[in-house]
């Protein structure tokens, strides 16, 4: 039908397009080779030895801890454990032997292990949970920004708030928050810890403060033995030429000197936070402290010490959720597409899901009409003042006990400041939330903590210069 | 279209956390399982799921015997051998398989194994032709 000439033409054109859009996510279908899920993972991680390591995206300075606790440790191994295997004994190098495997060991399972993320939402849930949520609110203006939505639940007597993630578009449950710079709602997240390069959640939390105890250890030993050994020299040759023979030694005393004071006191904060069953970001917040009220204690800690330290090391490992190595089935049902943590991007795509979905809810009239079955009341927040400018500094785990302080100092006045994006201080991401809840985020309009804006680039270097300001 | 009129409408059962961040689901009955599934063989089916989810995340000597063995192995031990946790899983995906072969699919109906869910939902799913 068409002229001769068009012909060959168009179908260069349309044979074009079809290369075009098969370079995104949708050629899992097309392609002859089955792909693995990692493959399509829509966080930002990257993954390495076809998906059996995930890590953050930001890695440099992992690799920076790892170069620090190797070069140290090996010039401890070459240049003291020599002269302290025979002036004192040969259980040194032997013991500081152990402790670095140790250190490394669970340093790598840190870094490369799944923290708890959660799969996003498939868009099916996504649409039942939008007409749950829809119904209980009535049908909001397309085009502006839906309020944030929480359900209300009730944990062993505790009144604990859900929120509902608008990029993975699920309600969090409890302990669950979305680490901004790997996109992702990991479960019973601690923080994220740039040097591991990943986040610190349920699944591998015991192995973060394994890392952290044994390197308190390891740096500890270390710096004793370091200044044995110079002692022990220089009753010989003298303090300066002792320092002449083994000058990395000096080297050695200074980089443990330093790391003790913040390695130790992480530690020191995380067996507090162990023994007591809290993360990170529930003890910035005082989500459980009494200071809020008389009624408020923690429902998830088990009563004593023993229990909660027992429980946190040596409970049952949960599996990972997000079946990396598994292959993608091409009739599986696909997660929502992932948001780029862009406000508008969270409305319009809910809504897209909705209408895509309409259909299906269609053929089961009882579905939409009825009222969600969900324990709790769905409540509505109105949106607030955006987060105050100001926010304290996270420890994110740089090893910092400054860091420390400078949160509680800053927290009364956090606390005062305005209602977040959640209207009460209670339910504002904590900083910790790293930089918080993609729901924040994907809202936001909000300057967040450290004045992040939604965007990697800032995230980035506002990271990087925290670890360099801590770092010093 | 063809496609959209075979996938089923689904229902899912949200997570309960009454009792905190252990894997257990709620057992209200959904209004629109009311027409294709009896009551008590649902809450029979979910009671089940819960005891098995509470046996997997079960604290007690086992499972410390278990944490210790692996923290002094420096967790290689996890190379040879499958956690309680995954072997409790394994029970539950059998479980579910044996449910759907004998009661729902009977009756038109597939639960999905929550695990593919990420833990958050048992979503029945009531197959149309």
């Amino acid at each position: 039908m068409l002229p001769g000439g068009g012909g060959p033409m168009k179908d260069c054109e349309y044979s074009q397009i079809i290369t075009r859009s098969s370079s995104t996510m949708e050629s899992a279908h097309t392609s002859n080779t089955p792909r693995r899920k990692w493959e399509v993972f829509p966080g930002r991680n990257k993954f390495f030895c076809n998906g059996r390591i995930i890590m953050a995206r930001q890695t440099g300075v992992f690799y920076f801890t790892l170069v620090l606790i190797v070069v140290t440790s090996g010039l401890f191994f070459a240049f003291d454990c020599p002269y302290l295997a025979v002036h004192i004994t040969p259980a040194v190098p032997v013991i500081g032997g152990i402790l670095f495997f140790f250190v490394m060991g669970t340093l790598l399972r840190t870094s490369f292990s799944d923290p708890g993320v959660l799969p996003r939402a498939t868009a099916h849930e996504a649409a039942d949970l939008e007409s749950q949520i829809d119904v209980a609110n009535g049908s909001s203006s397309v085009g502006y920004r839906p309020p944030p939505r929480t359900k209300e639940v009730t944990i062993n007597g505790q009144s604990v708030k859900l929120k509902y993630c608008f990029t993975c578009k699920i309600f969090r449950p409890p302990r669950a928050s979305h680490c901004s710079l790997c996109d992702n709602c990991v479960e019973r997240f601690d923080h994220h810890c740039p040097w591991v390069g990943n986040c610190v959640g349920k699944r591998n939390y015991r192995f973060f403060y394994m890392f952290i105890l044994s390197l308190s250890f390891l740096t500890i030993f270390i710096f004793a033995f370091v200044i044995a050994h110079v002692i022990h020299r220089s009753h010989q040759t003298g303090f300066l030429n002792a320092l002449k023979d083994s000058p990395a030694s000096v080297l050695e005393a200074v980089v443990c000197f330093f790391s003790v004071w913040s390695i130790v006191g992480l530690s020191g904060f995380h067996t507090y936070l162990i023994s007591s069953n809290q993360t990170t970001n529930e003890d910035i917040k005082g989500s459980w402290s009494t200071k809020r009220g008389k009624e408020n204690y923690n429902p998830y800690s088990h009563g004593n010490i023993v229990s909660n330290c027992c429980v946190a090391l040596c409970g049952p490992i949960p599996p990972s959720l997000i079946d990396r190595r598994g292959f993608i089935q091409p009739d599986a049902p696909q997660s929502v597409a992932p948001s780029n943590g862009i406000t508008m991007y969270g409305a319009t795509q809910s809504h897209s899901n909705m209408a895509a979905a309409t259909p299906l809810l269609q053929t089961d009239p009882h579905l939409a009409s009825d009222e969600p079955p969900l324990p709790g009341k769905i409540s509505l927040s109105a949106p607030c003042a955006p987060l105050p400018l100001g926010q304290p500094t996270p420890p994110s785990s740089t090893p910092n006990l400054s860091c420390d302080t400078t949160l509680s100092d800053m927290l009364p006045t956090r606390e005062e400041q305005g209602g977040p994006h959640f209207l009460t201080p209670e339910e504002a991401p904590s900083p910790l939330g790293m930089l918080s809840s993609g729901s924040s985020l994907t809202h936001s309009h909000t300057m967040h903590v450290f004045n992040l804006a939604s965007q990697d680039s800032l995230h980035e270097d506002s990271v990087r210069g925290l670890v360099k300001l801590s770092s010093v | 279209m063809r496609q959209q009129a075979a996938i089923a409408s689904k229902v899912f059962v949200q997570r309960d956390y009454s009792t905190g961040t252990t894997c257990q689901f709620q057992m209200k009955f959904l209004p629109e399982l009311e027409n294709r599934i009896d009551k008590q063989q649902f809450e029979e089916t979910v009671r089940t799921l819960n005891n098995l989810y509470a046996e997997a995340e079960k604290i007690g000597g086992k499972s410390y015997l278990e944490g210790c063995l692996a923290c002094l192995t420096a967790y290689t031990i996890f190379l040879c051998m499958e956690t309680h946790y995954e072997k409790v899983l394994k029970k539950i995906a059998k479980y579910i398989q044996e449910q759907n072969d004998k009661i729902y699919a009977p009756r038109g109906m597939l639960i999905t194994d929550p695990i593919e869910r990420g833990l958050r939902v048992v979503s029945l799913t009531a197959a149309r032709e």
